[in-house]
């Protein structure tokens, strides 16, 4: 079956002034289907440039990425628009909700610029908030809900186009380790339940634990990745809360 | 479609977190479009009145008046020495091929008394032409004709502010009044002229036969003398044909040597008409190009509140892209906004305009014409300002990377 993500000699140059910063010296791995990966490394490791780079963001100085087969080299800023779009779910460390707006509004965006039919976006932002356990919330404005809800509605936001990959930079930074548990419960139960990839950039060794394979960055490359046979599980009980 | 009315909303509600500066942007183009109404409005008040004015003075109109004299080296104005004769009058309809009527005149003001009501207006002694000439017609009543003239008798035309004044609700027709202790029958009442270009009110006149006021009304210093002779001619385009020909002919019926001064004055009346009406374009032209520069400012105000709102949204715009947001999904989002913010103002400035219009006019007395060309031509402009300057902070906000936008604070 061919990966989802397929990485070979990536490798990400940035200048700055005269001086040259090689981000990543050549990065090789895949990812396949129904994976949960955590991207581990001290900061300065590459571990966000790749993430970006993966994201669609940002484009590899050398090497070859493969999104399902996909390679975004020679695509217009508009093309990768549009696989961001339909491909990718992000979801950031700080949140990025758009203020002032409502959950449903919040999520309902990706279909927005997939130029989705308005009511077919309401039923599929309603669906996306119920999954991560927002039901009932769809009014509330970012204002209104708590850090831990708040991460909630960006991953509904990140699910609702059922991309082909969740890409989560840092999703628990900005929360306390109860309700970083709750968001890895999400995540476990999203990727056992719904089979969707994810690709997590944590710096915490024991949020990397709930996930099935641990990647290593330091200095731009990959020093480790291993499989991690008994992922950490929350309780459903704890979950439902 | 669907994206429209999605950027509609998202514009709509971007304006409204910031109600005060939106509505301060949007004062710009209010007061760049009200005022470009107005001053248009007045303008073209100004030269529908000068059109209207030319109109009813008659057409092809050419003037001449009796000479100026010179006495012990002090120059009189022109018509103060009598040189002008009925015969002079006859000569030039008779001779002059490019004259289509001609109507000599002479006229004083003097005291009018029907009952116990009187009133001091101008009577002009004519011939039944002048009405052709001024195309002046007689609503109710007749005319007086060339028997009148010729058998010197007393009949009157009145003017429409002589019969308010003297008559109230009567119908003056048939009635007697008399011009200076001269009893005169009312045979015709005029149509409404207005004022002239000059604030002349041309309806307060009387006409009567040219004989009876030569012999009755204001007495002759030799046979036959006039004041003025009105003259028409026949196409605008014989106008200076005829006013050559008129001084020529003038010259030799009175006998004025080459290098000579005439002793008589043409004026060309329409030609002088069409000078104000030059004037009263430039002038509209000048208070429309003013207005249009305080719309141009209120659009500048946009451009920068514009640049100022895709900075502060720096992070939502790198939200919208890594979510994916094309780059024209993100400039069709700005520019709806600085779009809608021109064109509420447009409307809102439309509002204002005409209220001020009728405000002005109200006040001044100036005549005002509004016109719904230049209605939807200031809102068109007002649109085009929201785009013109809307555009470069649009884009601006388009080419953001979404790496930096995100990462901005």
């Amino acid at each position: 079956m061919q990966p989802v993500i397929q990485v070979q000699d990536l490798v990400k140059v940035y200048k700055l002034g005269e001086v040259e910063v090689q981000a990543l010296r050549g990065v090789s791995l895949s990812i396949d289907r129904g994976e949960f990966v955590a991207i581990m490394g001290a900061s300065g490791s590459g571990k966000s440039t790749f993430m970006n780079i993966l994201g669609f963001l940002d484009r590899p100085t050398g090497g070859l990425y493969l999104l399902e087969g996909i390679d975004g080299k020679d695509l217009s800023r508009d093309e990768l628009a549009e696989i961001r779009n339909h491909k990718i779910g992000f979801v950031f460390q700080g949140f990025n909700l758009l203020k002032r707006t409502s959950a449903l509004e919040n999520v309902e965006l990706p279909l927005v610029y997939s130029k989705k039919h308005a009511s077919i976006r309401g039923e599929m932002a309603r669906k996306a908030l119920s999954q991560v356990g927002l039901g009932g919330r769809e009014h509330h404005h970012p204002s209104q809900l708590s850090g831990g809800e708040q991460q909630r509605v960006a991953i509904a936001r990140s699910l609702v186009n059922q991309p082909s990959i969740l890409l989560a930079d840092e999703p628990t930074g900005n929360l306390d380790s109860k309700t970083s548990v709750e968001i890895m419960a999400i995540f476990q139960r999203l990727n056992r339940e719904l089979g969707i990839t994810i690709v997590m950039i944590t710096h915490e060794q024991d949020i990397a634990s709930y996930a099935g394979r641990n990647i290593l960055f330091k200095d731009g490359s990959v020093v480790d990745d291993r499989r991690n046979p008994s992922p950490a599980s929350v309780s459903e009980s704890r979950q439902a809360s | 479609m669907t994206t429209f009315l999605a950027s509609l909303r998202i514009a709509l509600r971007a304006l409204m977190v910031n109600k005060m500066r939106s509505a301060l942007t949007m004062l710009g183009i209010i007061i760049g479009v009200s005022a470009v109404i107005a001053m248009i409005a007045v303008g073209s008040g100004a030269k529908a009145r000068i059109a209207e004015q030319i109109a009813s003075m008659g057409s092809n109109l050419l003037i001449v008046l009796s000479g100026s004299s010179t006495s012990g080296g002090m120059r009189w104005g022109s018509g103060t020495v009598p040189t002008l004769t009925v015969d002079d009058a006859k000569a030039i309809v008779s001779e002059v091929p490019a004259v289509k009527y001609v109507a000599p005149n002479l006229s004083g003001v003097a005291q009018v008394v029907y009952g116990n009501q009187n009133w001091s207006t101008n009577v002009n002694g004519t011939t039944p032409e002048v009405l052709d000439i001024r195309e002046w017609p007689v609503v109710s009543g007749r005319p007086f004709t060339q028997q009148d003239v010729e058998g010197a008798t007393k009949v009157a035309l009145l003017g429409k502010t002589v019969v308010e004044n003297l008559f109230g609700g009567i119908d003056p027709i048939g009635q007697i009044i008399r011009i200076k202790k001269v009893p005169f029958t009312v045979v015709g009442v005029l149509g409404s002229k207005g004022q002239t270009t000059f604030g002349q009110d041309q309806d307060d006149t009387i006409f009567v036969p040219l004989t009876t006021a030569q012999k009755r009304l204001f007495g002759m210093q030799f046979p036959g003398m006039v004041r003025v002779i009105a003259v028409q001619a026949k196409e605008p385009e014989l106008m200076r044909e005829a006013e050559d020909q008129i001084n020529a002919l003038l010259r030799q019926r009175h006998r004025i040597q080459s290098g000579q001064d005439n002793d008589f004055t043409v004026r060309n009346l329409t030609e002088l008409m069409a000078t104000a009406q030059q004037s009263a374009n430039v002038m509209s032209l000048l208070l429309g190009a003013i207005a249009s520069i305080s719309l141009v400012v209120g659009g500048i105000g946009i451009m920068n509140i514009m640049l100022v709102s895709v900075t502060e949204r720096t992070r939502e715009i790198g939200i919208r892209i890594a979510v994916g947001a094309k780059s024209k999904d993100i400039l069709l989002q700005f520019l709806i906004e600085s779009l809608v913010l021109s064109l509420i103002g447009g409307i809102l400035g439309i509002t204002i305009g005409i209220g001020g219009t009728y405000i002005l006019s109200s006040f001044t007395q100036w005549p005002t014409l509004l016109s719904v060309n230049a209605i939807f031509l200031a809102f068109f402009f007002a649109g085009s300002v929201g785009v013109f300057f809307g555009f470069y902070p649009a884009r601006k906000a388009s080419l953001l990377d979404p790496i930096e936008a995100l990462r901005y604070e």
